[in-house]
């Protein structure tokens, strides 16, 4: 426990980043976690030639863990390519996290990172296959 | 009553704590060294010792298919097979046990009685009643029955207390629903649910009855006879029988007058390439080859609650319930759901804190080895009604006693403190 709800994640936690509705804004994306009913809402702006991200504000209600997620995967993002948002890996993710997320919680973990994919395809996107448990 | 008050044990209780010997899962201790609190019993019960004896020794000894083969080994399986379908008969005082119909758990069960009586007997603009404290298994049979046929399904509303709404069940009488479909206690609230007076009612207005009792016949004695329903389903596996195994009980001429759900092997008498005629019931209910040494494993179960005894059984939970209730009940800005009343409150709580989402709630508590659920409880729903997204729920069984529900209380507080920062 003392692992997985390290200050860093409860930081977060309870200090999101880059929270709120951006307005006016380029993406926008919801969707939610059906294991648990936690809801994320992801809106973005995008430079003019639409090739990257100017900013980036998420909203939601949820765990610990999907929040925090949410926010560190946020903070990675301002001036990151759609191409480079695309191509991030889940797994890096779940490092960000530092700290290792059991198998009931993975979709926790990448819930922040399947509505962001979910903004960039303009349309619901599958669960990566690092949420599922081996 | 709190749990630092030194309890009294009360009158028909026995010790959790000693039977927890009967349960090979406990032997088990958790990665983190705790030795397991196993407060989910109302997602699944784990096994007695007896139970997986009595099906190795059905495996081992006395296989073969049943209502079959005309040899010794064959008589003997179905000889078992068919004592399963008497126990369980007489555990819920059915008047025969031929209207025990094996299925594989309450949710087939239900989808039975949806598929068969519901499709021969709902007609464009009928209504079918529920409630909003079902489990998805009392909901979606009859979202799609009622879709299907052009009827309409209603909800009877539920209190803030979470009870059901009686007043709302009579006004939706008034409108003649040909069903009311009632879960006997809510697997999300813990509330009892006042069965036999719901199934007068709704006689009275002319409706027949199912009642979901796989969150009752677990905990409690339920007689079918005395709630005078119509339908009554249950799951094997959470009451400390097999997964795979469940029960539909209906009132004889309902189970004769239905037509088949599932057909195939057995559940014929004769087969031509014309046609078929239905075997009798139940059989003509039980397509294919059964789940035998489930059944069998089933009545294991029975026999060891049957051996406690379900009064006691009752009174051991509603003696575990007032002593958790109190004991979340102190920890500041913990909200618990479902009634005060220990009477009508089983041995399920449901509870929320602002500060600790359910899931990292479940996450802490596992890591002080307690076992709960966290989520909508199949039961969105209730969630709905009280604009949650989801609750913990601790729930207790036979091998639980005060010592749970303390290291309930202490990993809950645990949490809030680590959450406060």
């Amino acid at each position: 426990m003392d692992n997985l709800y390290r200050d860093f994640i409860l930081e977060h936690y309870r200090n999101p980043h880059n929270q709120g509705v951006l307005d006016p804004h380029d993406l926008h994306f919801a969707d939610s976690n059906p294991t648990c009913g936690d809801e994320l809402s992801m809106t973005l702006r995008l430079d003019g030639g639409r090739v990257e991200i100017e900013d980036v504000a998420f909203e939601g209600r949820g765990c610990a863990i999907s929040q925090a997620s949410a926010s560190i995967l946020t903070d990675t993002l301002r001036g990151m390519t759609l191409d480079a948002v695309r191509a991030i890996d889940p797994k890096a993710v779940l490092d960000d996290l530092g700290v290792p997320i059991g198998p009931a919680r993975l979709k926790c973990a990448l819930l922040g990172y399947k509505v962001l994919q979910g903004a960039v395809a303009g349309e619901s996107v599958e669960w990566p296959a690092e949420a599922e448990a081996v | 009553m709190t749990v630092g008050a030194q309890p009294q044990a009360t009158p028909g209780a026995f010790s959790g704590t000693a039977r927890r010997a009967d349960f090979p899962v406990f032997e088990r201790t958790t990665s983190t060294g705790n030795r397991l609190v196993y407060l989910d019993a109302a997602a699944s019960a784990p096994k007695p010792a007896v139970v997986i004896e009595a099906m190795r020794d059905a495996y081992s000894h006395h296989y073969a298919n049943v209502h079959r083969g005309i040899y010794e080994l064959s008589e003997d399986a179905t000889g078992r097979f068919e004592a399963a379908r008497r126990k369980v008969a007489a555990f819920l005082n059915a008047p025969s046990e031929r209207e025990i119909v094996f299925v594989r758990n309450a949710t087939e069960a239900i989808n039975l009685v949806a598929y068969s009586w519901g499709r021969t007997n709902l007609r464009a603009g009928d209504t079918v009643v529920t409630t909003q404290l079902e489990h998805h298994a009392n909901i979606v049979p009859w979202q799609q029955l009622t879709r299907e046929v052009g009827a309409e399904l209603r909800y009877v509303a539920i209190t803030d207390d979470g009870r059901l709404d009686l007043e709302d069940l009579d006004r939706l009488l008034a409108t003649r629903p040909k069903l009311v479909a009632v879960a006997a206690v809510s697997n999300a609230l813990g509330t009892i649910n006042p069965v036999r007076e719901i199934t007068q009612r709704a006689h009275a207005a002319g409706a027949l009855v199912l009642v979901d009792a796989a969150q009752a016949a677990p905990h409690m004695p339920i007689d079918v006879q005395d709630i005078g329903c119509d339908f009554l389903a249950i799951s094997g596996h959470k009451m400390l029988g097999p997964s795979g195994i469940g029960v539909l009980w209906a009132r004889r001429e309902l189970l004769e007058a239905m037509p088949p759900f599932l057909t195939g092997g057995n559940m014929i008498i004769r087969v031509t390439m014309e046609g078929a005629e239905w075997n009798e019931v139940p059989q003509k209910f039980e397509a294919g080859t059964p789940a035998i040494v489930e059944a069998i494993g089933l009545g294991a179960a029975i026999d060891y609650l049957t051996d406690i005894g379900m009064p006691n059984v009752r009174e051991h939970e509603r003696y575990l319930f007032q002593h958790a209730w109190a004991a979340l009940g102190e920890i500041p800005d913990v909200r618990r759901f479902g009634p005060d009343d220990p009477d009508i409150h089983a041995g399920v709580i449901s509870f929320v804190l602002d500060a600790v989402h359910p899931h990292d709630m479940a996450t802490i508590l596992d890591h002080h080895g307690v076992a709960v659920r966290a989520g909508h409880h199949c039961a969105q729903p209730v969630m709905q009604r009280y604009d949650i997204p989801a609750t913990t729920r601790a729930s207790f069984y036979v091998y639980n006693d005060l010592d749970d529900v303390e290291a309930l209380a202490d990993a809950v507080r645990a949490a809030v403190t680590l959450f406060a920062g």
